[in-house]
């Protein structure tokens, strides 16, 4: 009996995967394949003809301005780029800002998905306030806090400032990459609340109670039953979070332009601003191929642990 | 050493819809204790409020004289076994028995020790690595029984917990939870709404019905003497037979003589005297003390035959229109479409009055002895090694 529970409990078997040549399996999706090949090339299309054209561009002298400066630059593009301190401090912004509002976002989404499973007085209202952030476009909630929440005389928070006889802080100049992480955080908090609150409502209750008669209390339930539950739905938000992220560009558009300064420059305002404001299509393109790699490895990474989580 | 008692204990989800209507119970020291009956009686209701998973609306709850109604659910010295077993996922089976006392703060040799001891007794020593995911349903049942021994309760706490296994499973580990009643001589609480689980596990069966108990007796109490008609027809496989019968005479000793639908005449046989002739009652028979008779008068059509192998049910329609259901051997060679008459011995017979209360029958003692508790008997010496 244990042998079968054995087998049963093993990693998924490398021919579970790509069954061998001639098995059934195999026949069957080579015969699968006209049918699936008119999505599968559009597909490869769709990615394959942006990512060799950036390519392509990245060894290019290519200044929209300077309609003279052709031919093929070899490594140029990308020895400018890596010799361009602000190459270096987007890179640090980039992950700066992904891990600040990871953080923010996981550790204030946990807490709320738990306190949004107990029952209290308005939960259906709290539950659409809160999740309703998520629904504004990025560039709309950049304009509101900007405008309304942080602006150091019409903001709310200028208005609580003078209210406590404080000087009023103006944000963007003072603590610009703080201001554009507490507004992505605000982005992103609630769909982390809602993946983790879906999560936490399928734990079975039982096991709490459980853990009551154990003589757990209410922070030792937490550690132990809940959060180990929430795993794979944490990996889960901290692995979609990071793929949109690392591409934020609308809400530093509209608040701080990437400054002042660089201080605010991401990966992809840098990029942003060689191609569209200095128009050196080979050097934002040399950007951007660093972008694609950057995402990749942090993809490796997440994949490997995410694909430990899934194995419980 | 633990006693349990329950004065006049309520229970409301709602205000004004009640649950629980006031229940008085007494739990001896190492008693197994039955709670049996239909779905949504409120039996998981009363187990948790015992447990401290709910509050207790109205009332006391007393474990060793010591009122523990605002005592948190870990500090009454209770374990509980849940129906879905809620064993936490993440953990070892190992780390799951050993959990309580990890938060006690026990040091991890003690505690390795115990869940040794525990896994030795459960046959889970080879499994202690696991995760309850590579367990099968009967494993897992035995690793939640596991987590609450380790902790060496006063008073065990069931939930239905065979009701997951398969039936060849669910008989095992019902000789196995005897076993281990013996061996650890402590006082259960097991809830089921399966008779014959109840018949066949508990020192005291306690019947509950709508939020209030029915009966509480012994099993052969329940089973010769039941108090009413819910009792009658909840206890006992197959079901009692009911059949509307009047009173037709009767002497003050309890013998008399009641009357079927077509007129046919029973004999009874009561400890108390029948009512007045012309009195409206239910006449309760059991299946298996049925038995074949020319002159009996039970007489019907049979349209049914079960043969179970060991015995045979035959399912008759009386010529007075109710229906019977007769047990008999299972080499019965019984036909069905053929007028049959079976007869009842007079002091087998259960009658009940039109509110649905038992006469009293032949024989009864108010609380019969119970068979000796563990660790009183004269048990082997292993059983309490
Ligand atoms: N948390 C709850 N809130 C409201 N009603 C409940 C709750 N739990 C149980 N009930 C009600 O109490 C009654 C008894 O339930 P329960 O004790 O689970 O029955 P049993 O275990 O005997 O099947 C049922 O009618 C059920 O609907
Ligand atoms: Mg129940």
């Amino acid at each position: 009996m244990s042998a079968a529970l054995d087998v049963e409990n093993m990693p998924s078997q490398p021919h579970a995967v790509t069954p061998p040549p001639g098995s059934n399996e195999r026949r069957l999706q080579r015969r699968m394949l006209p049918l699936v090949s008119p999505s599968v090339v559009l597909l490869l299309i769709w990615s394959i003809v942006p990512l060799v054209m950036t390519l392509w561009f990245s060894f290019q002298r290519y200044n929209l301005l300077d309609p003279t400066v052709t031919g093929f630059a070899g490594i140029d593009n990308y020895d400018f780029l890596v010799t361009d301190p602000d190459f270096w401090t987007s890179l640090v912004n980039t992950l700066v800002l992904v891990g600040s509002v990871l953080a923010i976002t996981v550790v204030g989404g946990t807490l709320l998905a738990v306190l949004y499973d107990q029952p209290f007085l308005g939960k259906g209202i709290a539950r659409v306030l809160a999740i309703s952030p998520f629904f504004v476009m990025p560039t709309v909630s950049a304009l509101i806090w900007k405008n309304l929440m942080l602006h150091p005389i019409y903001g709310i928070a200028g208005i609580l400032w003078h209210a406590a006889g404080l000087q009023p802080v103006d944000w963007f100049a003072n603590y610009p990459m703080w201001s554009v992480i507490i507004i992505v955080s605000w982005e992103w908090l609630p769909f982390a609340l809602l993946i983790l609150l879906t999560a936490v409502q399928s734990l079975d209750h039982s096991q709490i109670e459980a853990a009551r008669l154990d003589g757990a209390n209410a922070i030792q339930q937490f550690f132990y039953i809940t959060l180990p539950h929430l795993g794979r739905a944490i990996s889960v938000v901290i692995m979609i979070e990071t793929i949109f992220l690392l591409s934020i560009f609308a809400e530093i558009f509209v608040t701080t332009a990437g400054g002042p300064g660089n201080a605010t420059t991401n990966l992809a305002f840098l990029i942003y601003s060689r191609a569209l404001l200095q128009f050196d299509v080979g050097g934002a393109s040399a950007g951007g191929v660093v972008a694609i790699i950057l995402a990749n490895i942090v993809a490796f990474f997440l994949v490997r642990a995410i694909g430990k989580r899934l194995d419980i | 050493m633990a006693t349990l008692s329950l004065r006049g204990v309520r229970k409301s989800y709602q205000a004004g819809f009640e649950t629980i209507k006031g229940i008085d119970l007494d739990i001896a020291d190492r008693e197994f204790v039955v709670f049996v009956g239909p779905s949504g009686c409120g039996k998981s209701t009363l187990l948790r409020m015992i447990a401290g998973l709910e509050d207790i609306t109205a009332g006391d709850l007393l474990i060793d004289g010591q009122r523990v109604n605002d005592v948190d659910p870990s500090k009454r010295g209770l374990a509980m076994v849940f129906q879905t077993y809620a064993l936490y996922p993440h953990m070892t089976v190992a780390d799951n028995m050993g959990f309580a006392l990890k938060l006690a703060g026990v040091s991890k040799t003690e505690r390795d020790a115990k869940v040794r001891e525990a896994a030795r007794i459960l046959q889970l020593e080879s499994y202690l690595d696991r995760r309850p995911k590579a367990l099968s349903g009967g494993q897992r049942q035995r690793v939640a029984i596991g987590r609450a021994i380790v902790r060496q309760p006063k008073v065990f706490l069931f939930d239905e917990p065979l009701s997951n296994l398969d039936a060849a499973l669910r008989g095992q580990t019902r000789v196995e939870l005897l076993r281990l009643h013996e061996e650890l001589a402590a006082t259960m609480i097991y809830v089921t709404h399966d008779q014959i689980e109840a018949m066949t596990m508990a020192d005291k069966i306690v019947v509950l019905q709508g939020g209030i108990v029915e009966q509480v007796g012994s099993p052969m109490e329940l089973y010769n003497h039941p108090a009413n008609l819910f009792v009658a027809g909840f206890i006992g496989s197959p079901r009692m037979n009911f059949l509307p019968v009047t009173v037709a005479s009767g002497d003050g000793a309890g013998n008399g003589v009641v009357a079927l639908a077509d007129g046919n005449q029973v004999a009874v046989q009561m400890g108390e005297a029948l009512p007045a002739p012309g009195t409206p009652l239910t006449l309760g028979i059991r299946p298996e003390r049925l038995y074949w008779d020319p002159n009996g008068p039970f007489a019907g059509e049979g349209h049914l035959v079960e043969r179970l192998g060991g015995l045979t049910l035959l399912h008759l329609t009386l010529t007075g229109g109710e229906e019977l259901v007769v047990q008999t051997d299972g080499n019965d060679p019984v036909q069905p479409h053929v007028l049959v008459r079976s007869a009842v011995s007079p002091d087998e017979c259960h009658l009940f009055g039109a509110d649905g209360q038992a006469l009293r029958r032949p024989g009864h003692i108010a609380q019969p002895p119970a068979r000796p508790l563990p660790g009183e008997a004269p048990v082997v010496a292993t059983a309490t090694a």
